[in-house]
């Protein structure tokens, strides 16, 4: 009876969902304040039935109901209540769900954030969440419902968790991922608006940012945790595959971080706007793009849940509507969209521009990497791959040249910067960054290595280009302190997450060129060398968890004779599926990490395994971290809270506001 | 003559189209040099692949066949689609989900003497879930779900 009650909460959201959908836009369109007022009790509506219905399959899983198939499928009476209540996530249906409710979350979250905005604007950002929810619902309850029943024999037990999946990372990684995806389509629904408004100006791009910012620092900090997951999890001791599946979240990103540059220059300058525009339908259009290859059985992967061809055919159609809507949309009110202000050739506008050139470029080409197999197979019907190194050819060569780009653009000053004013502000900051770039590598490990040198360079180029920035804008004031007090919170997020930028290229460049990794067979006593370690296997004992047997061995690890870390790898079974699963041991430092993967025990007892030694990846995750910290604090800077007395400002007189505080003086 | 403004616009389109070109150029490139292509067991029976050219096989392992060496990491193993073998050699460990019987893809060469060398192997993630790689195998060699009780329903 409860999980019909599921089912009946779900249907309910979709009624309310489609009144949020069409009366405050309509009422938007006719003026009609009484449906316009409609849309934020409607938003608390959806998302409150939303959340009922999850709360249920929940509560399904908890107690172990195993005649609702999505249970029996994804559960077990063994599992741990923790994966119980996360197994919601472990397959299709559930986690469909869970993406419905994250979007029904952001829709309130606007309706509660939103009291500085005009009615009708925020009727039209609500009325389209509501739309895109009542899609997503319909396609649940259609094609998808998690509620379903095993009739008219439910199984005795469930089928477990894919072992894979019992995970702390599991626990954390899908929700953050879905949640930072989700909330790129507010930022579409805010572009929705402001294009059915017709009101493209500065208070749209203002009141955009906050909400991009913040959905922008989930999805990194989502992104990261899938990537850190998949480091210590699957074994291989890769944290970026280039997986079909990973690419869609790394596209949205990389159109969130273009978007994210782009309303800069729209709130800042009035420019850009049809390109911001179409950068927020891109990136929503990326978040469905995951979606669709995940769900509809197109790709092989890691991720992809089992297929179905009416999935995919009806997420295709909700890809469709909207973005094929929104562009409609984009092109019929693109006259609107132009700018008189202009800008020089150098100047800070041109850098985000080649700023966003680059992202989006980079964002084209693993799409196509990504959808070229499909293509080909659908055109010629031969199977092919397209590996890493096609992604790296592309992605790194990118990404240098957006690092140099970095370092310039904080330096630059709106509308025009002088020549002779960036070569007099960055010369010694490049010939710092050329020296440092080859002498910390030299020391530290007394060789020349090509690698090492660019991605040191880079870093100290985006370091030092910051001191620098932050120098110029203290330097006028009494004391440094009280100019470090004045910059904005948002002035701060953008340098962090630059800084954040410089921690990640170190982690990626060093761990990539200088990991170090060996095969081998120990019997126990035996040792072996690998880098500066010696790593000797001490014995190996049986294990027995809640819903698992298996071996662990134990592994003393030594440098120079002293004693670093003693590592206890696993073999596990999973009882109820029958599948084995290695759990890796990781001795985690700031420098450098060591990592055993446990392969089989022979007869003779000795037990094949693989060791690594990974040089400062756990930067790459740090990275991440400082991004996410500086993206929210973007989002928290006091002007946008400043909002109620200033309702709407017009993009000329932004320039005036703007031009007192953000022109750097020369130092 | 150009009007100022006009010509910065031509400058910004220049500079656009000449990034595009660039892009697009290098893309196609390395797309070009990095197409894995995929075959068959029996694909590879007939002698369509070319030792030493890197590609991937996909099959299932067939039973009985896996041969792990005791005192090393060699493993070989027969990717079948049940119509033909090839022999895969393999040095290293094995993913989770290697199991006889069950779907494998393997990435590597053809080796002297017909045995694939392989790189890597991969074993996909959910037993439910046959890959695309290995169902156009055994569709192919005219092998069913029916036929092959062993077989995961797909």
């Amino acid at each position: 009876m409860i999980p019909e009650l599921g089912s009946f909460s779900l249907i309910l959201a979709l009624c309310l969902s489609v009144i949020l959908g069409t009366l405050p836009l309509v009422g938007a369109q006719t003026k009609n304040l009484l449906w316009m007022n409609l849309a934020r009790p409607l938003a608390a509506g959806v998302f409150v039935f939303t959340g009922i219905a999850l709360a249920i399959l929940a509560y399904a899983f908890v107690v172990d109901d195993f005649s609702v198939q999505f249970v029996a499928q994804h559960s077990n009476s063994l599992l741990p209540t923790r994966y119980k209540l996360t197994a919601v996530w472990g397959g299709h249906e559930g986690s469909f769900l869970v993406w419905t409710f994250m979007l029904t979350a952001w829709t309130l979250a606007v309706g509660v954030y939103s009291k500085s905005m005009p009615l009708s604007f925020v009727s039209r950002v609500l009325g389209v969440l509501g739309l895109l929810t009542a899609a997503y619902i319909l396609f649940m309850l259609g094609t998808s419902n998690p509620f379903d029943r095993v009739i008219p024999l439910p199984p005795a037990d469930g089928a477990d968790l894919n072992s894979a999946l019992q995970d702390i990372g599991f626990i954390v990684h899908p929700p953050t991922l879905y949640m930072g995806y989700v909330g790129f389509s507010v930022v579409f629904a805010f572009a929705i608006a402001a294009l059915l408004s017709g009101r493209l100006d500065a208070a749209w791009a203002r009141w955009s940012r906050p909400w991009a910012n913040v959905a922008w620092a989930i999805l990194t900090i989502g992104i990261a945790l899938g990537s850190w997951w998949a480091y210590y999890e699957l074994g291989w001791g890769g944290w970026w595959a280039w997986d079909p599946v990973e690419n869609p979240p790394l596209i949205t990103w990389l159109f969130g971080t273009a978007l994210v540059h782009s309303l800069a220059v729209t709130e800042k300058r009035g420019v850009f706007k049809s390109w911001t525009v179409l950068l927020a339908i891109l990136a929503f259009a990326g978040s469905l793009l995951g979606t669709f290859i995940t769900r509809s059985g197109l790709l092989t992967s890691v991720h992809a849940f089992a297929s179905d061809p009416t999935r995919g055919v009806f997420i295709l159609a909700i890809l469709g509507f909207f973005i094929g809507g929104a562009l409609l949309l984009y092109a019929l009110r693109a006259p609107l969209m132009k700018s008189d202000v202009g800008f020089g050739l150098l100047s800070r506008e041109i850098f985000l521009l080649a700023n966003n050139v680059i992202l989006v470029v980079a964002a084209a080409s693993i799409f196509l990497g990504t959808l070229f197999p499909m293509v080909y197979q659908a055109l010629t019907d031969d199977l092919i791959s397209i590996g890493p190194p096609y992604f790296n050819a592309i992605f790194v060569p990118l990404m240098i040249i957006l690092v140099v780009f970095l370092g310039v653009g904080p330096l630059s000053r709106w509308k025009r910067t002088s020549q002779a004013y960036l070569v007099q502000q960055l010369s010694k900051v490049a010939v710092a960054s050329v020296v440092l770039g080859v002498v910390i590598p030299l020391l530290i490990m007394l060789q020349i290595s090509i690698a090492a040198t660019v991605a040191v360079m880079l870093a100290s180029w985006i370091v030092l280009s910051i001191g620098k920035d932050v120098a110029n804008r203290t330097a006028n004031k009494s004391d440094r302190l009280s100019g470090l007090r004045g910059l904005t919170y948002s002035y701060y997020g953008m340098q962090l997450a630059h800084f954040g930028i410089a921690v990640m290229l170190i982690g990626v460049a060093l761990t990539s060129y200088f990991a170090m990794e060996k095969s081998v067979l120990l019997a126990p006593g035996q040792s072996t060398e690998l880098g500066e370690y010696s790593f000797t296997l001490n014995g190996s004992s049986d294990i027995r968890g809640p819903n698992f047997v298996g071996d662990r061995a134990e592994i003393v690890v030594l440098n120079n004779g002293e004693p670093v870390a003693t590592l206890y790898p696993e073999r596990r079974v999973y009882l109820a599926s029958g599948t084995p699963s290695t759990e890796m041991a990781i001795d985690a430092g700031f420098l450098r990490d060591l990592f055993i993967t446990l392969g089989e025990q022979k007869e003779s007892g000795s037990w094949s395994m693989t060791l690594y030694i990974k040089p400062f990846v756990r930067w790459i995750w740090l990275g991440a971290i400082f991004m996410a910290f500086g993206g929210t604090l973007a989002a928290a800077d006091k002007r946008y809270r400043r909002l109620r007395q200033r309702r709407s400002v017009s993009a000329e007189q932004q320039q005036s506001v703007t031009a007192g505080t953000q022109v750097t003086p020369v130092s | 003559m150009m009007k100022p403004h006009r010509k910065k616009r031509l400058g910004i389109i220049l500079f656009i189209a000449t990034g595009l070109t660039i892009a697009i150029g290098l893309t196609l490139f390395a797309l070009s040099q990095n197409i894995d292509l995929f075959y068959t067991p029996t694909q590879v029976a007939a002698g369509e692949v070319t030792p030493g050219d890197k590609v991937r096989i996909g099959g299932m392992v067939k039973e009985g066949s896996v041969d792990s060496a005791q005192d090393s990491l060699l493993v070989s193993f027969a990717a079948t689609d049940y119509a033909h073998d090839v022999i895969v050699q393999y040095e290293g460990i094995l993913p989770d989900l290697f199991r006889e019987g069950q779907g494998v893809v393997v990435e590597g060469s053809l080796g002297a003497g017909g045995v694939f060398i392989a790189d890597r192997v991969l074993a996909k993630h959910d037993e439910n879930y046959m890959s695309v790689e290995v169902k156009k195998a055994l569709d192919q060699a005219g092998a069913s779900a029916a036929n092959h009780p062993l077989m995961p329903e797909s």
